[in-house]
């Protein structure tokens, strides 16, 4: 017992994510430049940046969806990701849709993945049928279900009205919570930085130009003017003058 | 200081009707009558001598010719034998149409071997093969199959490879983010994905397979549609003519409509305009 707790004080937190001396160029023009970073198993990491700024490049290579980079990137093997599009397969009962990828079709693991999002009752329903913020939770059970030590979160609530995005917010938050995965999710939503993260990244020509780690207890109320100050200062740091 | 909406002349305001329900008999009913008003017409003028029988035969001697023609099995003889022909041809071309545009709609490698042959062939007209065909298979059912089979292939193979390639990009990625293999990403998005564009190619190779069979069955046939046409020919029997005119159009349109079933339910997930 002594020495589990002594392991706790003495030893960091591993890391989920491990980057080293990131590039990346499209057509000569450096999009992401010499960037470090790395992000602790289980920390909720918010990467905000103006339109272009290389966040969404960045996301896609932790994805494995973009190889033409140089430098050093370690991620867990079991990660996921949710896009701004849900991207359910139209041709696939909602269900169906949750176990893409997985070994077999678990009927049963769908629906308790479906259940966690609120979506039960949709199981069996092509996704042509649900609403925008249903194919969103639809698309985070399919991301969750697969247990990930990573999850990827780009822009996911950009889409949804004003209203969903605030229950689509609070229900990554205990998602988050319950699962303990680490997360980035890429924004440009100061707001939404502010409620979620433990740590905000603002990226900027190529590399994480501020950092700033919050520890305000969760859940976050918006009204707080502590949340309006921290939003103030992301503001200011992304060049928009308020 | 009280702010007030200020006075505007009132815009001319147009009532939105809903929809309603429009009932799928009477609409059927409504298709119905272009078709009857020409048969009508078509029989008027039969009547009246303006169009002699010689030219083309009366739609009631056509209706008792048909039933004669069932009468003696004939022509359910003939239409048993050139269904066969169809579907022989269909499966072989269909088959090989699938094949090769799944070869080169999955591989880069298939592409650049199999598309542009694929591509230069399918301007050739397939009725200009027949003398090849009768030379290489002489003048049984194998050059009429063949026929066909050539006829299926390329719009099965053209829209196949469309649909393929057509396959949403963004999906894709999902798959892979979700740690699909290369089987399962073909088996569960690409396919799929392509079959939309697959059954347009299935159903434009049903109409050419008549189309095809039609001149094929002019090869010398010794039964089937094409050689009652034929043996009416010899005789002058607008009548027959006409009967296998309609057989022709009437195994067209009851594919369509199987065609059109499963559509229905192999794209029910599918949102798309019904048009209004």
């Amino acid at each position: 017992m002594a020495s589990l707790v002594h392991r706790n004080i003495t030893q960091a937190i591993p890391d989920a994510v491990r980057i080293t001396r990131l590039n990346r160029t499209f057509d000569g023009r450096r999009v992401i430049e010499g960037l470090d970073l790395s992000i602790a198993a289980g920390e909720f990491v918010v990467l905000l940046g103006a339109s272009g700024c290389g966040k969404s490049t960045l996301l896609r290579i932790l994805g494995d969806l973009d190889r033409d980079f140089d430098g050093e990137v370690e991620v867990p093997a079991r990660r996921a990701v949710a896009f701004q599009a849900p991207r359910l397969m139209p041709w696939k009962k909602v269900w169906r849709n949750v176990t893409l990828g997985l070994p077999r079709a678990d009927r049963q693991l769908a629906e308790r993945a479906l259940a966690e999002v609120g979506l039960s009752h949709r199981a069996d329903v092509w996704p042509k049928v649900l609403s925008g913020g249903e194919a969103q939770r639809a698309s985070l059970a399919r991301a969750l279900v697969r247990e990930p030590e990573l999850l990827l979160l780009d822009e996911p609530f950009a889409a949804l009205d004003a209203l969903t995005r605030i229950k689509a917010q609070a229900l990554v938050a205990e998602l988050w919570q319950r699962h303990g995965c680490a997360v980035l999710l890429v924004t440009h939503d100061v707001e939404e930085a502010a409620l979620l993260a433990d740590r905000v990244l603002v990226m900027k020509d190529g590399v994480i130009a501020h950092e700033h780690r919050i520890d305000l207890p969760r859940p976050r109320d918006v009204a707080d003017p502590a949340i309006a100050r921290l939003r103030g200062r992301f503001l200011d740091w992304l060049g928009v003058h308020h | 200081m009280t702010l007030m909406t200020p006075f505007r002349p009132a815009p001319d305001l147009v009532r939105l009707r809903p929809a309603g329900t429009r009932h799928g008999a009477a609409r059927g009913l409504r298709r119905a009558i272009g078709p009857v008003l020409l048969l009508a017409l078509w029989q008027l003028a039969s009547m009246t001598g303006v169009l002699p029988a010689e030219v083309l035969a009366a739609p009631s001697t056509v209706v008792g010719s048909a039933a004669g023609l069932i009468g003696t099995g004939e022509l359910q003889a003939a239409i048993a034998v050139s269904l066969q022909r169809v579907l022989a041809g269909l499966a072989i071309g269909g088959g090989i149409g699938v094949l090769l545009a799944v070869t080169a709609g999955l591989t880069r490698l298939g592409e650049d071997l199999v598309d542009a042959p694929m591509q230069m062939l399918r301007t050739v007209p397939n009725v200009a093969l027949i003398p090849l065909l009768i030379i290489w298979l002489g003048i049984g059912e194998a050059p009429k199959i063949a026929l066909i089979a050539l006829a299926t292939a390329f719009p099965l193979y053209i829209n196949v490879y469309a649909g393929i390639r057509g396959v949403d990009q963004t999906l894709v990625e999902a798959a892979r983010t979700l740690g699909m293999g290369r089987a399962a990403l073909v088996r569960h998005v690409i396919l799929p994905g392509a079959l939309p564009n697959a059954l347009v190619g299935f159903r434009y190779a049903l109409g050419v397979a008549w189309l095809a069979l039609v001149f094929g069955e002019q090869i010398n046939a010794t039964a089937g549609i094409g050689y009652l046409m034929a043996t009416a020919r010899e005789f002058f029997q607008t009548d027959v003519i006409v009967v296998c005119l309609v057989v022709y159009a009437l195994l067209g349109l009851a594919v369509d409509f199987i065609v059109r079933l499963l559509e229905r339910s192999l794209l029910a997930w599918r949102p798309s305009f019904t048009g209004t």
